[in-house]
């Protein structure tokens, strides 16, 4: 099964009843084995797709704790192609949705068709690329569109509704909707920019629309899924991550992240 | 000749591209910003009253033109070619940076954004953005690497001073990128209300647009001094490129006119990872903060870490315009070492009086080191992009 029809189905399969929780995990924080355990851990307790993180030493889309687990990934050993193969592991045990999140410099420098390529080997099903806004990302969609494997581009409170239309011309997957403006971090309150951000968005497209950044606990997860059709939790999880390789705490709250959504 | 020269605009066609290097590769929040920020600016300056006042400004409060200077004694002592000094360094502030944070805090002002923010290494361009934010009465906040706000204690008070609030950055290596990466972070947050007042030809287009074309008024001015004294244009000019600012400023009027043009780049201690910052000479092509060029890093697309004895030098990226000159034979790019360059400044001090920065001492460096093999008819310009005050503590350590 393509990645793109396999992100497909998840949102087919739950027909508007609810959102959909994807949940994040950089790769190799703190280190492999751990954060394979992790995406297991978010998978099993009710994440419907995980978005899995390739570190990068200059993450300028990141808040401090996504930016310090990437740092201290990168230490134990993290490249592009070790988190690949760490995909490749998770795969075997999920038919879930598994998408890369990386900055773009890292899918670059293996040169976009020999990444995407493997990617697709060790079943990738999308990718997200912070710093690739949609009218750069066109080769990298191209490269993907062979593959089957979906891209997903952003849109942010500032977009223009031109701006959110070639979003949606270049995501075959969900459309990223930004839902403040800032880096990825907890945040106490939700943004109240996100209804605003979501109508604009349905104008321009009939595209899954997912928001994700400062998506905190399960009341934002239950007041934002009412609007889009998924939302994306990132540092607030990636906070609980024990590096003696308990993940109770983890668990527990992406269950009620996931009892929020019903 | 007319004054106008060529520029690479007449060898690039698509907007925001210099060839396959460039873009927009930013946070898809920042793409409003960038659009908002390249319509203020193609008005500005085809508008006369912004064009008067910034004219009025480089002349009565940078103190521009700067001299063309002839270094008889430095080329005497060299022997071949003889070198003319580009002489910003007497600019206000002491360096070529105030030619571009004026044009842009002039530029906020315009666009209404009563906030200022931008990155430093050693500081030079902190004190120029700060400067110009204290003449506009903008708030200014400028970022600057942990690691340079120890070594350059004195530029963080200069910049105070000025009424800036100086954040030191402790994430990452600590240094110059760093500071750009959270100057990045802050300008998506705020991206409303502030103007990000970038240092350098780098960055997302129209940043290496806007900066180049208020560090050309460098090569105007040298275009036109060249021929006033010597009737030509001169056989060579040398800058040095950390980032690149100016010596694109330069090299502008004089591209595609068959003048050498030479950028050199900090060689450092030796070729080896995290020994030096020449980024063009050993580096390979990717993107970092915003636009795709030449970048040093490892083979899993990880920046590494440069180093130069001179912090303006001391960056892993390059301004894309850098990356097409290269790759269209139109500009060529060595490097100085730390020794070379170190030399060359004690070599300038004593034959002429002159103390420059150690970033410039890098094109003085490559002068002094061709100027031998050119006949005694020809000429080099140098670009002295800043004075060397800044710099006594190393020169004092290591001289």
């Amino acid at each position: 099964m393509s990645g793109i029809a396999r992100i497909k189905d998840m949102f087919e399969g739950l027909e508007g009843r609810r959102a959909a929780l994807v949940t994040y995990a950089c790769g190799f924080y703190p280190d492999e084995g751990t954060s394979r355990d992790v995406v297991l851990t978010m998978l099993s307790s009710g994440a419907d797709a995980v978005e899995i993180g390739i570190p990068f030493s200059d993450p300028v889309m990141d808040g401090p704790v996504i930016e310090n687990a990437g740092r201290k990934a990168i230490e134990a050993g993290a490249t592009a192609l070790k988190v690949l193969g760490l995909i490749s592991k998770i795969r075997e045990r999920t038919e879930k949705p598994i998408l890369i999140m990386s900055y773009y410099n890292p899918i670059y420098r293996q040169g976009l068709q020999r990444f995407v390529g493997l990617a697709g080997d060790c079943g990738v099903d999308g990718l997200v690329v912070p710093d690739l806004p949609p009218e750069e990302m066109e080769p990298l969609k191209d490269v993907c569109d062979e593959s089957g494997i979906a891209t997903c581009a952003f849109c942010s409170p500032t977009s223009t509704l031109d701006g959110i239309a070639s979003a949606s011309r270049m995501t075959t997957g969900f459309i990223y909707c930004v839902s403040l403006l800032g880096t990825t971090g907890a945040r106490q309150t939700l943004s109240d920019e996100i209804p605003s951000l979501i109508r604009r968005a349905r104008e321009c497209t009939t595209l899954p629309l997912a928001v994700g950044v400062g998506i905190s606990t399960p009341e934002h997860c239950r007041e934002a899924g009412k609007l889009a059709d998924a939302v994306i939790v990132g540092s607030a999880l990636v906070k609980l991550i024990k590096e003696d390789g308990s993940h109770q705490g983890l668990s527990e709250l992406v269950s009620e992240m996931r009892g929020a959504l019903l | 000749m007319e004054l106008e020269g060529g520029s690479t605009e007449e060898f690039s066609s698509i907007d925001g591209y210099f060839g396959r290097f460039g873009g927009r590769f930013v946070p898809e929040p920042l793409i409003f910003a960038l659009d908002e920020l390249n319509d203020a600016f193609e008005k500005c300056i085809s508008d006369e009253k912004f064009v008067a006042g910034l004219d009025n400004l480089r002349k009565n409060y940078i103190g521009r033109p700067t001299p063309l200077y002839y270094a008889e004694n430095l080329s005497e002592k060299t022997g071949g070619a003889r070198i003319f000094l580009k002489r910003e360094d007497l600019c206000h502030t002491g360096s070529h940076k105030l030619n571009n944070t004026l044009g842009q805090c002039l530029l906020a002002r315009s666009m209404g954004k009563a906030r200022v923010i931008a990155e430093t290494g050693a500081g030079q361009h902190g004190v120029a953005c700060a400067t110009a934010a204290a003449l506009f009465n903008q708030e200014c906040i400028v970022y600057m690497g942990e690691v340079d706000t120890q070594r350059q204690a004195s530029n963080v008070f200069r910049m105070e001073l000025l009424g800036a609030k100086v954040i030191p950055v402790s994430s990452g290596s600590r240094t110059l990128k760093d500071a750009i990466n959270e100057a990045l972070r802050d300008w998506v947050e705020n991206v409303r209300s502030t103007h990000y007042c970038l240092g350098s030809v780098v960055g997302p287009h129209p940043f290496p647009k806007i900066v180049r074309e208020f560090q050309s008024v460098i090569g105007k001015e040298t275009f036109a001094q060249c021929l006033d004294t010597e009737g030509r244009l001169p056989d060579m000019v040398v800058a040095c490129v950390g980032g690149g600012s100016n010596s694109i400023g330069i090299f502008s009027p004089f591209i595609g006119r068959g003048v050498q043009l030479i950028g050199v780049e900090a060689g450092g201690t030796g070729k080896g990872e995290g020994e030096h910052g020449a980024t063009l000479c050993y580096g390979i092509e990717g993107v970092l903060h915003g636009s795709l060029s030449y970048l040093l890093q490892d083979e899993s697309g990880q920046i590494l870490e440069s180093h130069s004895v001179s912090a303006g030098l001391d960056y892993p990226g390059v301004g894309p315009e850098h990356s097409y000159l290269k790759e269209k034979g139109l500009a060529s790019y060595t490097t100085a070492s730390d020794e070379e360059a170190l030399h060359a400044a004690e070599l300038l001090s004593r034959t002429e009086g002159i103390i420059p920065a150690l970033e410039s001492a890098h094109a003085l460096a490559h002068a002094v080191r061709v100027a031998p093999s050119m006949s005694k008819e020809s000429f080099i310009v140098v670009c002295l992009s800043g004075r060397g005050d800044k710099d006594i503590d190393i020169l004092m350590e290591r001289l």
